[in-house]
């Protein structure tokens, strides 16, 4: 909250207004990857996007990190326009995005780097990090000789030095096995809460969407649009309980994932009709 | 075998056609899985042995394929005497220089060249006709022209092997850009990189198996050229030493030479293997 913020640029919030994405197809009409989309993610959202494939959601999650430019509408952070890819959202892939020529502190500490500090102070936020999420004896490491899990912790260490307003997560856990896939939820559930960064994540997973989030977004193809839009209560329930698998299993919960399925499924069917 | 559970048939060929199951500790079906080196030494050996064999029993003249003992021979003598005014070290060191020489000048000419091919269409536009244009030209045939344009000193020579190291360089490199993942790219812009940060820092690195593997197959080009290079005007070289002997058909020299350029490549090869493995551990494990 700086003096210089005028009224409602002062509150933290990406802001995605009336965007749409389209470009065309020689020979036939032009694709709408994404349809006139609005969301506004504020400070302490955790906002989970879910969807049939094709329905946009990466596409969004681009847009907001900036390697893409929308064809129509905007894009703001903080009550600036989002121009490109900038260090103040900072994006967790699925794979891949680790660099296997340096160990696990000069992954993490990879971005400072870029932004021209020295050693000391590099390797001082890196540590930092690499202690919240829990590498500590890892620091040394090669990455290739982690875990699918531990990498994945490299990859948010990383994304979390350069103190960004938004994580962008893309898939984070799509490759990790089912119960390191559980362990990496409430981690990453204790990250945010400790560092309070707003977050946007794109799963393929109805349980993890539930369970992470504080907002749902479920979307929908051709054009990818923003269908249903959720409240959630159980990460917040979780912070109460610790008993993730007991939140996971309560009626409410397994009610809900059905209602959400439903609706992921009758868009597969019509993309199979289409 | 004929209770043999197989699902491909019998004889010899089916047998060598099949996987055989992984021993503890391998996995089964990774492609030429196991050791060679035993394999070769038995090669090797039985090689030479076979070479021997056939001067010492008189199968072939002396003339066209000389004994293992000439050979040792004639480097022996030229060890003492030398070959034509110049001694066996300064031979092998001029040779080596030159190839040297043009090999490190096409690394550091080459390398950021594909680079900027890989990353550019606007370089790629240039470059890329020029190179695939004279990629494929012997440089035999193009060795009288740098003797016309660059003169019959050590500048026409060392450009002759520089141009044959080049190409294989410059396409190693220009693959390798393509070697990052995109997402280790994006995740460099998004710290804020600028283009330059991320061919440093992401493109360079990742693409470094490519350009020691471009490294091998450049150095080979060079030695192969060194010949030619050698064919004009010179007055020593182990090529020069090689086409000069076989002029007079001092054929005991020529297989020297031929075995000394061998071994120099081999064990260059190896260095860079060596340095390979220390650069880039990571290497098909990123």
């Amino acid at each position: 909250m700086t003096a210089l913020g005028t009224d409602n640029s002062t509150a933290k919030a990406v802001s995605v207004k009336n965007v749409s994405v389209f470009y065309p197809v020689p020979g036939k009409p032009s694709v709408h990857a994404l349809k006139n989309i609005n969301l506004e993610i504020h400070e302490k959202d955790f906002v989970v996007a879910l969807g049939a494939s094709g329905c946009g959601k990466s596409t969004l999650l681009n847009l907001i990190a900036g390697f893409m430019a929308p064809s129509e509408g905007e894009i703001s952070l903080n009550g600036r326009i989002v121009t490109g890819p900038g260090a103040d959202r900072s994006v967790v892939f699925q794979k891949h995005a680790l660099l296997p020529w340096l160990n696990v502190l000069d992954n993490v500490a990879f971005g400072l780097k870029i932004q021209g500090h020295d050693r000391k102070k590099r390797e001082d936020i890196a540590r930092g990090f690499i202690k919240l999420l829990g590498l500590e004896q890892f620091e040394q490491s090669a990455t290739y000789e982690l875990s699918g899990g531990m990498q994945q912790r490299v990859g948010i260490a990383r994304a979390l030095t350069s103190d960004p307003a938004i994580l962008l997560m893309d898939e984070p856990l799509g490759a990790l096995d089912a119960l390191t896939r559980e362990r990496a939820q409430e981690l990453i559930l204790k990250v945010w809460r400790d560092t309070g960064k707003m977050v946007f994540f794109i799963t393929h997973s109805v349980e993890e969407a539930l369970f992470m989030g504080t907002k749902l977004i479920v979307m929908s193809p051709r054009p990818g649009r923003i269908s249903h839009v959720f409240d959630l209560p159980f990460s917040r329930r979780y912070f109460e309980t610790g008993n993730a698998r007991a939140i996971k299993a309560s009626t409410e919960f397994i009610a809900l994932r059905e209602e959400i399925l439903k609706i992921i499924f009758a868009d597969e069917e019509g993309a199979h009709h289409a | 075998m004929r209770n043999a559970p197989t699902n491909s048939g019998n004889g010899l060929w089916a047998g060598l056609m099949k996987a055989k199951p992984a021993k503890p500790g391998e996995i089964y079906g990774v492609p030429g899985q196991g050791d060679s080196l035993k394999i070769s030494a038995v090669v090797i050996v039985g090689l030479i042995f076979f070479w021997w064999f056939v001067t010492y029993a008189g199968f072939v003249k002396p003339l066209f394929l000389p004994s293992p003992m000439a050979v040792i021979d004639a480097l022996v003598t030229m060890l003492k005497d030398g070959f034509t005014g110049a001694s066996f070290w300064e031979h092998t060191w001029v040779s080596t220089a030159r190839v040297f020489g043009a090999f490190l000048l096409a690394c550091v000419i080459g390398i950021p060249l594909g680079i900027a091919m890989g990353m550019s269409p606007v370089a790629r536009g240039i470059f890329d006709p020029p190179i695939e244009f004279y990629r494929p030209i012997p440089p035999l045939a193009y060795l009288p022209l740098m003797i016309i344009w660059f003169g019959i000193d050590e500048l026409s020579k060392v450009l002759l092997i520089f141009l044959s190291v080049l190409a294989p360089m410059a396409l190693g490199a220009r693959a390798g850009v393509r070697s990052a993942a995109i997402e280790q790219i994006h995740a460099a812009y998004s710290f804020g990189a600028t283009r330059w940060q991320v061919v440093r820092m992401v493109i360079l690195p990742s693409a470094m198996p490519e350009i020691f593997t471009a490294m091998r197959v450049g150095i080979g080009f060079g030695w192969t050229t060194l010949v030619a290079a050698e064919m004009v005007a010179a007055t020593s070289g182990l090529g020069y030493t090689v086409l000069s002997a076989s002029r007079f058909l001092q054929t005991p020299i020529v297989i020297m030479g031929i075995v000394v350029i061998a071994i120099i490549a081999y064990a260059f090869d190896h260095l860079v293997r060596f340095v390979e493995r220390r650069v880039v551990p990571w290497k098909g494990r990123g």
